[in-house]
């Protein structure tokens, strides 16, 4: 299945991808490649079979209603570009 | 033309479990920004979600409590978008196979009718962060406190047909949310939050028209405004030709309209998967049997009983049942007055309310208590006071003067039933209105609520009403032998 | 001077022969001779590991230790280490130091192991070859011009080379099996669930799992020993006891069943590899094994299943890294979203773009049930084939990859070639199985795998297979250059 530059500029703003000019063709073929790779499932008959979310066969297990955790804003804002008061700092968003 | 509208509410309300819906943080309000936000909250490259029990446990009760299928397996899935609140870049959320389906809560109408409202699902997901925008220049701050924080997103079905049906609906939900203890129903903190779906269309017509979705709908005056205001345009929309679009509105209650939220506009596209991190919630019979005998007895099924039991009147059964709190007040008030829920129920709805609301009182902080209310009560029954005297008396309870009796006793506010002394006030009162006296004897009977009023006065309110009225009706017609 | 195992080490240390000190200092002192070429490592940390190998030596000295205590390791990039920077191998994380341990670091390091750095791989584990890497390409020390397989490559040449024992990696499409083959050493994936996720920086989360890259079996079972277990932190840890690896090592193949899937000898398989793969079943059968000719109807279906499922689930997985809370951010972006989109761009290398553009296609709206649904019950069918496989066999066996180790750049501009070199490993991936390569043998002097797959859980199955296929031969014991 052949995808198109319109494709590859959607898909690439879904996934918050800045894509060059140069790059969408590359996109493009590659792909379209994969995409004619998987096709192939698409012949399989695969009526009445039950979708495979996990390989576990396990249900959920539940955690107690505890608080286990304490503040480690410091520490893990150590790893943070820009932070200010407290506040992880990002370009202003409108609303 | 006749319009019709169609409205239908998704209810998120924040569960109370004590620590957050996958990981150990606390959900406590108000900390400093990103003190509650883990690893996990934070969305760190390796880190695992791991469900809380107890919000499993809320969820399940909230589906029981409108009678809802609670499903034995539901799946956690995940909401992909990207917004600087949301640290995955995925929300997760239940998609396909919620934990509540199905269910349904009866409204009562202004009218006195009774009306179904459907709940098509209720699913658990976490809450977003917040963002800022104070004091951070020409930037957003983050404070993902929030983020994680357990959420039941309640979905009803499009079945209201007025803002007011609407909010009686929000304010059922809150009513129960809050009987079941699964949510503190506040507004302001945003524990209780409703986004409403709404469109118009023509009366008789089968196929919806086009709807708006209306955000930030946090209180129950809001919703409704904020629904007629929609009404109104897109009908002005439709009447002048135009046509309404699918978008997102936002409230802007300080200028009462909703209006397009930009940002949001472009096509959303969530790419809902089931979330590998996470395994089917299975629950087994006997976990449901277990919350279903947690249950409290109902809003509904109490307003009932208090109508059978006490026989009260609908509008007092209302506000009795508003909270589980306020229902255990008067059923604690009526227990010790043994013999007279009626009297209970003017206390509890009259003088006692109006205190809670002139101080902002919540009933549970009621300065007081349904034992003291009773014991004043009682000295009304038994005729050391007058109704209007204990009115007195509760403000002085109120004010933390002391016990009914201590405020009786001390203030000599004691009912006179001492006849002599009766006598003697009714005497005066007769000598000194002698124009009265004479309009009465021409047969103006209702002069007589005059020499009442005269005498109870002179009394201090004192006096006890029953015995004036009957020395003043002997004394007049004795004179007017 | 030859290349010592895990086990070894451990009777050495055990016996005062050594301590953990000489041995990490002579570790620490191979990989600075002879890393430069092989690229192995992204990050060695020395004062670390000899401060951990002085605790160890006093540990043994107290009476104290375990049979890993004091043994030098690395661990592959993709495990958070508390304060150690972890990179997984890309640019997004180039800075990134972790506040925590991954479970499988910190179960190691409480077995008193020694980790003296943090090995190389393809960006994200995405790549069958170490070349997506942000820190170069990982060269295989039986030669320089070729790839020594990934993604779990820095692990397989590092062991290959006798830089490190052992090393931990992670397999999610044949990242540990793959390299271990292509570098002539033994891997390790275990069933997905027996080894804890919590902290190794997802990839495909219903796919991926840790392991072990060693020499031998016997080495591969010590170490998965100490990691395998139940894991609170982890929703999809499976609550299941673990046996003693070591112990069941000792059971001979008389009865073994051993199913081999016509499927896995097709035309894309080197015929030499095919002959010593088919030399190597030979010989387990001359121990007493039966083989069994095997068929996995489906198992054709696990490439485009695997390239559907896997670039789903890293297109949400890889989300998380916007430039707001940790990693990469592009510095002066004009609003939101030229942030989000330059961050993204400028961090990610393009297969991992790649892959969450395929990711994000086939799970948008109009595409899901042809594309992600379709492939979900794909995976049911291939797995309902080795569950019925194991009906009447104890063990899958066949080829690990379709040829020795291929040169650098062979592929790098065709990704589906590429993709096809996960062929045999991916259904045990899709179908959550324990699985292993070990070397058998060697064509124009490179390494060849043997792959066994286990049914689920059954890790102890395949390990006892492993080591006594390699009590009856020496294929492990072959070294590079040697
Ligand atoms: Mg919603
Ligand atoms: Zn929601």
């Amino acid at each position: 299945m052949a995808l198109s530059r319109q494709d590859v500029e959607h898909i690439a703003h879904l996934a918050r991808l800045e894509v060059s000019e140069d790059e969408i063709a590359d996109y493009v073929a590659k792909l379209s490649s994969i995409l004619d790779m998987v096709a192939q499932l698409g012949e399989t008959d695969t009526t009445g079979v039950e979708p495979m979310a996990h390989p576990l066969d396990m249900a959920q297990r539940l955690r107690p209603d505890d608080v286990t955790e304490s503040d480690q804003r410091e520490f893990f804002q150590r790893n943070s570009a820009d932070v200010a008061h407290g506040l992880y700092r990002v370009p202003r968003v409108i609303e | 033309m006749e319009w019709e509208t169609v409205i239908g509410l998704e209810i998120h309300a924040q569960l109370a479990t004590r620590s957050k819906i996958f990981s150990g943080s606390s959900t406590a309000y108000g900390a400093e920004p990103n003190t509650q936000a883990n690893l996990i909250d934070l969305g760190y490259p390796g880190v695992l979600p791991v469900l809380n029990a107890e919000a499993v446990r809320l969820a399940a009760k909230f589906g029981l409590a409108i009678g809802a299928t609670v499903s034995r397996r539901s799946i956690f899935a995940r909401k992909n978008y990207f917004y600087p609140d949301l640290p995955k870049g995925y929300q997760i959320s239940q998609y396909e196979l919620p934990i509540v389906e199905q269910g349904s809560l009866t409204i009562r109408l202004d009218d006195g009718t009774e009306k179904v409202i459907g709940i098509t699902r209720a699913h658990l997901e976490e809450d977003a962060g917040k963002s800022l925008h104070e004091n951070l220049g020409d930037a957003t701050g983050i404070d993902l406190n929030r983020a994680g924080t357990p959420l039941l997103e309640i979905v009803s079905e499009p079945d209201m047909r007025s803002a007011r049906e609407a909010a009686t609906y929000m304010r059922a939900i809150h009513q129960l949310v809050r009987y079941l203890d699964i949510c503190d129903g506040n507004m302001q903190e945003g524990s209780f939050r409703c986004d409403a779906n709404v469109s118009v269309r023509p009366s008789g017509e089968a196929k919806l028209g086009t709807r708006a979705e209306l955000k930030n709908l946090n209180s129950f005056r809001f919703i409704e405004k904020a629904i007629e205001y929609e009404i109104e345009r897109q009908i002005d929309i439709i009447e002048g030709g135009g046509k309404v679009v699918q978008e997102t509105r936002l409230y802007d209650s300080d200028r009462d309209e909703t209006r397009s939220m930009r940002s949001k506009e472009e096509a959303h596209d969530y790419r809902y998967f089931p979330d590998p991190d996470l395994l089917p919630v299975e629950l087994d019979d006997a976990f449901i049997k277990e919350v279903e005998a947690e249950l409290p007895e109902l809003p509904w099924i109490k307003a009932q009983r208090f109508a059978e039991e006490f026989g009260l009147r609908r509008d007092d059964i209302d506000i009795l049942t508003a909270s589980r709190a306020t229902a255990d007040y008067f059923e604690a008030v009526a227990a010790t007055l043994g013999d007279d829920p009626k009297l209970a129920a003017n206390w509890v709805v009259g003088e006692l309310s109006g205190a809670l609301n002139r101080d902002g009182l919540e009933i549970e902080a009621s300065r007081v208590p349904p034992h003291a209310l009773g014991e004043l009560l009682q000295r009304i029954k038994d005729g050391t006071i007058s109704g209007k005297i204990a009115k007195e008396v509760f403000e002085a309870m109120w004010n933390g003067e002391g016990t009914a009796d201590e405020i009786i006793e001390n203030k000599g506010l004691k009912q006179i039933t001492d006849r002599d002394a009766i006598e003697q006030l009714v005497d005066v009162t007769l000598s000194t209105s002698a124009e009265q006296v004479q309009q009465y004897r021409d047969g103006n009977q209702k002069v007589l609520g005059f020499f009442v009023g005269q005498v109870m006065k002179a009394s201090q309110g004192k006096a006890n009403p029953k015995q004036v009225n009957e020395i003043l009706r002997q004394k007049l017609s004795d004179e007017a032998e | 001077m030859a290349r010592q195992t895990l086990a070894q080490m451990s009777g050495a240390l055990a016996t005062g022969e050594t301590t953990s000190r000489a041995l990490t200092e002579a570790a620490l002192g191979r990989i600075d001779g002879g890393d430069s070429e092989l690229n192995s490592f992204i990050n060695v940390c020395a004062d670390e590991a000899l401060a951990a190998a002085d605790a160890a030596d006093q540990r043994r000295a107290a009476g104290d230790a375990g049979p890993l205590t004091g043994i030098p390791i690395a661990h592959k990039d993709i495990f958070c280490t508390a304060g150690v920077p972890t990179t997984c191998g890309s640019r997004m994380l180039q800075d990134f130091v972790p506040p925590y341990d991954a479970t499988v670091v910190r179960r190691l390091a409480a077995a008193g192991v020694v980790t003296v750095g943090k090995t190389n791989m393809d960006e994200f584990a995405m790549g069958s070859s170490n070349e997506t890497s942000y820190f170069g390409v990982v060269r295989n020390p039986w030669d320089p011009d070729r790839s020594p397989g990934g993604s779990s490559g820095g692990s397989a040449a590092a062991v290959a080379a006798g830089l490190v024992v052992a090393a931990t990696g992670t397999d999610t499409g044949g990242s540990i099996r793959q390299p271990a083959a292509l570098t002539g050493i033994t891997g390790v994936k275990p069933t997905y669930g027996r080894v804890s996720r919590y902290g190794m920086i997802a990839f495909a989360s219903s796919l991926d799992q840790a392991g072990v890259l060693t020499v031998t079996a016997e080495d591969a079972a010590m170490l998965l020993q100490a990691m395998a277990g139940f894991d609170p932190h982890d929703s999809t840890s499976a609550d299941a006891p673990v046996p003693d690896y070591v112990t069941a090592l000792g059971e001979d193949l008389a009865g073994k069943r051993i199913g081999v899937p016509g499927e896995f000898f097709d035309d894309g398989l080197d015929a030499e590899c095919a002959a010593a793969v088919r030399d190597a079943l030979a010989v387990l059968e001359g121990m007493g094994a039966t083989i069994q000719e095997i068929s996995l109807p489906n198992i054709g279906l696990s490439v485009p299943t695997y390239y559907i499922v896997a670039p789903a689930e890293a297109s949400s997985n890889l989300s998380r890294y916007d430039g707001v809370r940790f990693g990469y951010r592009h510095a002066d972006a004009a609003d939101l979203e030229e942030m989000y989109k330059l961050t993204r761009k400028e961090g990610f290398g393009a297969e991992v773009k790649r892959r969450i553009m395929t990711g994000t296609y086939v799970l948008s709206a109009g595409y899901y049930d042809a594309y992600y649904l379709q492939a979900q019950k794909a995976r049911q069918l291939i797995a309902a084939d080795f569950r019925r496989a194991f009906e009447s066999v104890d063990i899958v066996a066949g080829p690990t990859a379709p040829t020795p180790a291929f040169r650098l750049g062979e592929k790098t501009d065709d990704p589906v070639q590429m993709y096809l070199n996960d062929i045999y490993t991916i259904g045990a991936n899709l179908a959550g199985l324990p699985g292993a390569s070990l070397p058998c043998g060697l064509v124009n002097g490179l390494p060849v795998g043997l792959q066994l797959i286990g049914p689920a859980f059954g890790e102890a199955a395949v390990l006892n297979i492993a080591h006594q296929y390699q009590q009856a031969t020496d294929w492990h014991l072959a070294e590079p250059g040697a």
